[in-house]
């Protein structure tokens, strides 16, 4: 596949990515260190005729992205923790009532307004269920700046199968990081575009909720002659509140099913100088993900410069997680080390995944990045 | 011929969980009776929702419709009217949505004037939950979460729309449907952000212990409270203190439309105009 070379920001490249993969409507409201998306996308969008609102505070620039969203359009929201709290709600919403949207959080410090200007990676448990009940979030976290643009693009086409918001997380490292990035073509991007499904019968023979039990709903967009009801509450198959059973049953069920049946689809990691770890005494898997694993593969390259043999597991589909795989790479390796910059928000799942209750980690929560003489330092002290 | 409702009701949804006598139903009406008179195609319309009562508005009319969440109409309505400048798009709020948890979005909406249609339907309390204090709850009278009597001082809606810069401003109760389809007419009509406040009874909740136990008294006690605004510019302003004006309070057909404004942003980008300037606008700060 044709790349391109472009430099740019991480921040930059998120919102060039939106549009490139037919983003029209934003919704947003400032929020550092997410702020440089809706400063460039308020240029980009109306170029192509598009719509970028600043509205009056986080809640509204979710519910105007999920109203666009319904209407057909995709629609993308940018912001931080103290934004993605406070949209908790409406995302909610956005997957009772199946509607697909993308949401950039740029994380920093927290919790609360925590440290505006600084890296973190706190709000990976958040992500997981931004909001009340149950459901699968789909959560993907771009751990480089071409992966910035890749997996906005992605998290459009994901958004649009699976019917439900689907989060980018970016850290304030990768988001505000400038430099070169290899990138695919607008042409490949645009030509790789899934659109949602769409029902094309007769309108008295639509049933928007009314599918397969792993599957998402067919919502047609608005105004095209198929009139149904969105909302909150349990719904029926033509989208109405009910309290039926059953019905109810199945609803959360296939919120459940829809994404874990089909997680081939969504999972996505990167092994980097894995392919040599045989699981013999003394070698070193290393977890991180975001910012976090560009300073891991320095410090791998350092281990072997040292004697040391490690290599990354890094998932970039953060949730659901790739369960399946850590196991395999735990059951095999006994070293493992898991880097971040919060506090075992990611291992407690690792440890989950891998059944093992002796896996290391290096945190840190003060705002400050890792630096991979830390991680060298850290894998000498406890391997 | 009497009106015929069905072509626009969802009769797989009747009855309606209205109470007995509750005024939703004859908003619901005047609001069909509105649109047929606009000859405003199903498919062109949607319907916006928040929680309460009369959140369940939207699931009993055949149009596009969505039930938000509490408070947030005119945020989600924002989005879907500028994704589709062409078509239009009404919320259905009460005045818990409308004045107390989605406050913010009634002033923004108003201040962007979008063209919205905003109908708020004010019972002047939280009915479907039991009784609770709203915004417009008058002081003095019973609620279950003051038993001793409220003491928070109320919302005028239509005041706030009005300095908040909605573009068409007005108030009508569910004492005149007539009027009040003549009202919700004119506001879809308009464009600009339009607010209709409908003044409503809710005897169960409102009423019960508030010496209204019937649909009649409430409604009588909405009567006692409003006045045409003719009449209400006639009186002093210690005579308007306990009245609010019905009728169309505020028109102003000069200022601007956002989804219009937004265009020439658009133009702007695509260089088909200037970029805009303070000279653009008459009004300057």
């Amino acid at each position: 596949m044709a790349t391109r070379e472009v430099i740019s920001t991480g921040n930059e490249l998120s919102a060039i990515a939106a549009v490139d993969a037919g983003c029209t409507f934003f919704g947003g409201y400032p929020l550092t260190p997410s702020s440089e998306i809706m400063h460039v996308i308020s240029d980009l969008l109306p170029k192509i005729g598009g719509t970028c609102i600043q509205m009056e505070d986080e809640i509204a620039a979710i519910c105007s992205v999920i109203g666009a969203g319904m209407s057909g359009s995709r629609a993308l929201t940018a912001t931080s923790g103290p934004g993605m709290s406070l949209k908790a709600e409406n995302l909610g919403l956005a997957q009772m009532a199946e509607v697909p949207l993308v949401c950039v959080n740029v994380m920093r410090g927290g919790p609360s307004t925590g440290l505006p200007t600084r890296v973190s990676q706190g709000d990976i448990k958040q992500a997981s269920n931004p909001s009340h009940g149950d459901y699968r979030s789909i959560t993907l976290c771009a751990g480089n700046l071409a992966e910035c643009y890749t997996e906005t693009v992605r998290a459009f086409n994901l958004a649009d199968r699976f019917m439900q918001p689907v989060i980018v997380l970016l850290d304030e490292t990768i988001g505000h990081m400038h430099g070169k990035a290899d990138l695919p073509t607008v042409e490949d991007v645009k030509a790789g575009i899934v659109p949602r499904k769409k029902f094309d019968g007769p309108a008295d023979e639509y049933f928007p909720y009314q599918c397969e039990a792993t599957e998402p709903a067919v919502l047609n967009p608005m105004f095209e002659g198929y009139r149904y009801h969105f909302t909150g509450l349990h719904h029926d198959k033509n989208g109405f509140p009910t309290e039926e059973i059953e019905t109810c049953r199945k609803l959360i069920q296939r919120l459940e099913d829809k994404v874990m049946f089909h997680q081939d689809e969504i999972e996505s990691n990167e092994e980097f100088m894995c392919d040599d770890l045989t699981g013999a005494e003394g070698e070193v898997l290393i977890i991180a993900y975001g910012s976090v694993s560009l300073a891991a593969k320095e410090a791998i390259r350092h281990l072997r410069a040292d004697g040391i043999k490690a290599g990354l597991f890094r998932p970039i589909t953060i949730w659901p997680s790739p369960a399946k795989r850590i196991k395999e790479m735990t059951d095999k390796i006994k070293n493992v080390l898991v880097v971040e910059l919060n506090i075992r928000q990611y291992t407690d799942e690792i440890e989950r995944a891998s059944g093992r209750l002796d896996i290391e980690g290096l945190y840190k929560v003060n705002g400050r990045a890792i630096s991979p003489h830390e991680i060298v330092s850290k894998v000498k002290e406890v391997f | 011929m009497a009106f015929n409702y069905d072509s626009y009701l969802r009769l797989e949804k009747m009855p309606t969980l209205w109470c007995w006598g509750c005024g939703d139903g004859v908003i619901l009406k005047a609001f069909i009776r509105a649109v047929d008179k606009l000859g405003i195609k199903k498919d062109d319309m949607c319907v916006v929702s928040g929680i309460g009562c009369s959140g369940r508005f939207s699931s009993y009319v055949d149009f596009n419709t969505v039930h938000t969440t509490h408070g947030r109409t005119v945020a989600y309505a924002t989005g879907i009217k500028l994704a589709n400048p062409d078509k239009h798009v009404v919320c259905v709020a009460g005045d818990g949505d409308a004045l107390a948890i989605g406050g913010n979005h009634t002033i923004h909406g108003c201040r962007r004037n979008i063209d919205i249609t905003m109908i708020v339907i004010n019972n002047f309390i939280y009915g479907l939950t039991n009784s609770q204090t709203s915004p417009t709850t008058p002081q003095g009278m019973w609620t279950v979460t003051q038993k001793a009597g409220n003491i928070d001082p109320t919302f005028d809606a239509c005041k706030l729309a009005i300095a908040s810069g909605a573009s068409f401003v007005g108030r009508e109760t569910v004492n005149a449907p007539r009027k009040m389809e003549k009202l919700i007419i004119q506001a879809i009509e308009h464009k600009g952000f339009s607010f209709v406040e409908i003044n409503s009874n809710c005897h169960i909740n409102l009423g019960r212990k508030n010496k209204m136990v019937s649909a009649m008294e409430n409604l009588d006690w909405i009567d006692s409270i409003t006045v045409s605004k003719k009449k209400y510019d006639t009186l002093s302003e210690e005579e308007q203190v306990n009245l609010l004006p019905l009728g169309i309070l505020k028109q102003d057909t000069v200022v601007r439309e956002y989804c219009d404004m937004y265009q020439d942003i658009i133009d702007a980008h695509q260089g088909k105009r200037a970029k805009i300037t303070q000279d653009d606008f008459t009004k300057k700060i």
